[in-house]
């Protein structure tokens, strides 16, 4: 340490420690907030049997994707519950959504307000980089400094370990919204926040939904990572079996967070296109009845 | 200030880092090339006046690049000016607070896009409502408006169709409904028909002329297809780099072009068919004046003889038309009294043409009449009439 000549390091524990020793109780508080609201979610998730939960998941499936994908999603959670891994993956999904929801909160606005300002995308820019390519371990000492162990520093070393891809692919979505598309929005006369509401957002919709859904997978990564400070989950099995080189529990743990990550990834990206192809059902209930109405749909033209 | 729907006087646009010190230099007589390499400033428009009169529709022609789009959108302002004035029915746009712009953007003013620019999420009748919605249009109300006009473009039965579910000449039917449902006096069109294959563009322009038989309006069209300007133009404005050339009525550029550019977008047109009535009116048709008394019919009869011309018209003092004779006709009447006169009754009513009318309808008018029409102006003064060999040999003339 002695043939440093510049100790970044200390000033950083130094700020730290200032924070913790002056505005300690402003981090409690606001622990308990991240707490409190975690745990609500948490609850939801308990709250019904894991066969109905299953069931809601199957349902969304075949809403946005199809037959097959419900059918991999029942097979998929169903494997979960056999090997005893549900209550976990549930602890897990709720970090998850905790985490997303508050970096969506926090991202989205963001990305809106760099999307309109240059100056405030070329700040926040190295900030996301910073974000986003710092070992994500990094982000759990002064987490669990300040908030102490257990949940919330898991969740808020998760936000900003996960939040960069909301407010980038917002900014970035918003800002290639096709440019006679916003004229059209002027055009007609819509002030600042009808042209934001009714053109950018909509218009820009399948990049933040990307964003979300890359939110969401690398919130799930941090998730399990933050088992380290106790933030609970499969992370703990993760942890459990590298600790006891226990080659099954790895393996039986380490599934079940691929089969969430899978279902997580493939929901959220079927929400990314604003019409997306017609639902599963609806296309199936055509087939059926092709065979009788002979009205065809005027198919489109290229333009 | 000179009057009209649309005034536009000195209008500059500089794109670049510096646009003021463009103007400088513009004012010192650079040229554009140099004002580029020198301060990487690019003229978008450069001292541009005109003006569009109320009802009229105004063609901007230019090729690409030449500045006709950059105008247009510096016309309701979605291009901020860099010098000049923009006056909409005598109010200064450039000045305008941005709260009465936006006011006037939803009120009176509308636009239809080359690429239609529908957004792709809402129904077609959303879209037809789009203006309406944003200007605090209750649904109910703004609905009704939009399904009224997506009859007037015929496409009703399609109201909860998403936009790519239609062909592009549909989408752009949306586009003019959108731009119609706010009934506003004056629509900008930025080469709105240019996306479509040349059949539906024909057929949009009919769209267009019908809407605006119905209901006039002030249109600004840019187009870079001259059969579309001298179609539908009721003056053309010519555009080359950033400066508007030349204005003037079709038949005006084609007769008097300023320079090659202009006389280049011509070179590829049949401009004969453009011709209007007034146009096609020879000398050579025999003329007779009811001067408070009727002609005689043996000076008539003589003329005509001498010319060797099947008839003649007969105009009062007041240069209006009387009607026609024939020399049959003029024959009869000396045949029967040699001092007889050429009285109203004795005189073949004819149908006069308006001098505006086109060459296709005056072909169809000549072909089933046996002699020539007379044509009179739009306060019904006598300009002459059209044989057929006249028109035989205007158009040989301007195919050569």
């Amino acid at each position: 340490m002695s043939d440093k000549t510049l100790d970044l390091g200390t000033w950083i524990n130094d700020g730290v420690q200032h924070l913790l020793d002056n505005h300690g109780g402003a981090f409690d508080s606001a622990g308990q907030v991240v707490a409190g609201f975690s745990e609500g979610i948490e609850a939801l998730l308990m709250w019904p049997p894991a066969w109905l939960l299953i069931a809601c998941f199957v349902a969304l499936g075949l809403w946005r994707i199809g037959v097959r994908f419900a059918l991999f999603t029942a097979v998929a959670f169903t494997l979960i519950v056999l090997t005893g891994f549900w209550e976990q993956t549930l602890v897990t999904l709720g970090l998850t959504f905790s985490a997303t929801l508050i970096s969506l909160v926090l991202g989205v606005p963001l990305g809106i307000w760099a999307a309109r300002s240059d100056r405030v995308a070329a700040i926040i820019r190295p900030a996301l980089d910073f974000m986003q390519t710092m070992p994500a371990f990094v982000y759990l000492i002064p987490a669990a400094m300040l908030f102490g162990l257990g949940r919330v520093p898991g969740i808020l070393a998760t936000v900003i370990f996960a939040m960069p891809p909301a407010v980038r692919l917002t900014n970035l979505g918003i800002r290639q919204v096709n440019r006679e598309l916003v004229e059209a929005g002027q055009a007609f006369g819509c002030n600042r926040r009808q042209l934001l509401f009714k053109v950018q957002l909509p218009n820009a919709l399948p990049s933040i939904m990307a964003g979300v859904n890359q939110t969401i997978m690398m919130a799930l990564s941090m998730v399990i990572i933050a088992s380290m400070v106790g933030a609970g989950g499969l992370g703990n099995d993760v942890l459990a079996s590298i600790q006891r080189l226990d080659i099954g529990l790895g393996f039986e743990s380490g599934m079940a967070v691929v089969l969430l990550a899978i279902i997580l990834d493939r929901i959220t990206e079927s929400f990314g296109t604003p019409r997306p192809a017609r639902g599963a059902l609806r296309a199936w209930f055509d087939r059926l009845f092709a065979s009788r109405s002979h009205s065809t749909a005027k198919t489109q033209e290229p333009s | 200030m000179p009057h009209g729907k649309i005034v536009v006087e000195h209008l500059f646009k500089v794109f670049g880092p510096d646009p003021q010190e463009a103007l400088r230099r513009l004012e010192q007589g650079h040229d554009k090339d140099r004002i580029l390499a020198d301060t990487g400033n690019v003229i978008g428009v450069c001292d541009v006046s005109f003006s569009v009169q109320e009802g009229e529709i105004f063609v901007l022609m230019g090729l690409s690049g030449s500045g006709k789009s950059t105008l247009i959108r510096l016309i309701n302002r979605l291009v901020e000016p860099t010098a000049g004035a923009v006056y909409i029915d005598g109010q200064d746009i450039s000045t305008l607070p941005e709260a009465k712009l936006i006011e006037l953007r939803r009120r009176d003013m509308s636009m239809v896009f080359q690429s239609f620019a529908l957004m792709p999420g809402r129904t077609v009748l959303d879209n037809a409502a789009f203006g309406l919605e944003v200007a605090g249009e209750p649904r109910a109300e703004r609905e009704a408006k939009a399904m009224a006009v997506l009859e007037q473009v015929g496409l009703a039965s399609f109201a909860d169709k998403f936009p790519h579910e239609l062909s592009g000449g549909m989408q752009q039917r949306v586009g003019l409904a959108r731009a119609l449902a706010v009934d506003p006096s004056l629509i900008i069109m930025d080469e709105a028909f240019s996306a479509l294959d040349p059949l539906k563009r024909r057929e949009m322009q009919d769209v267009l002329l019908d809407l605006q038989n119905q209901h006039r309006r002030t249109i600004l069209f840019v187009s870079h297809d001259i059969e579309e300007a001298l179609r539908i133009g009721t003056r053309i404005g010519i555009m080359e780099g950033g400066r508007l050339i030349q204005v003037g009525t079709p038949q005006e550029l084609i007769d008097n072009p300023v320079n090659d550019y202009v006389r280049n977008f011509f070179d590829a047109v049949d401009t004969s068919r453009y011709l209007t009535a007034g146009q096609l009116t020879g000398d050579d048709v025999p003329m007779f004046v009811h001067n408070g008394t009727a002609p005689r019919a043996t000076t008539v009869c003589r003329a005509l003889e001498e010319q060797n011309k099947a008839f003649g018209i007969v105009i009062d003092e007041d240069n209006h038309l009387c009607g026609m004779i024939s020399r049959e006709q003029a024959a009869q009447l000396v045949e029967d009294d040699q001092g007889a006169r050429v009285y109203a009754d004795s005189l073949e009513d004819v149908e006069p043409m308006a001098a505006d009318a086109s060459l296709e309808q005056v072909i169809e008018r000549l072909v089933d009449s046996p002699g020539p029409v007379p044509v009179v102006d739009e306060d019904g003064n006598y300009c002459g009439a059209i044989s057929k060999t006249a028109v035989l040999t205007q158009l040989k003339g301007g195919q050569a």
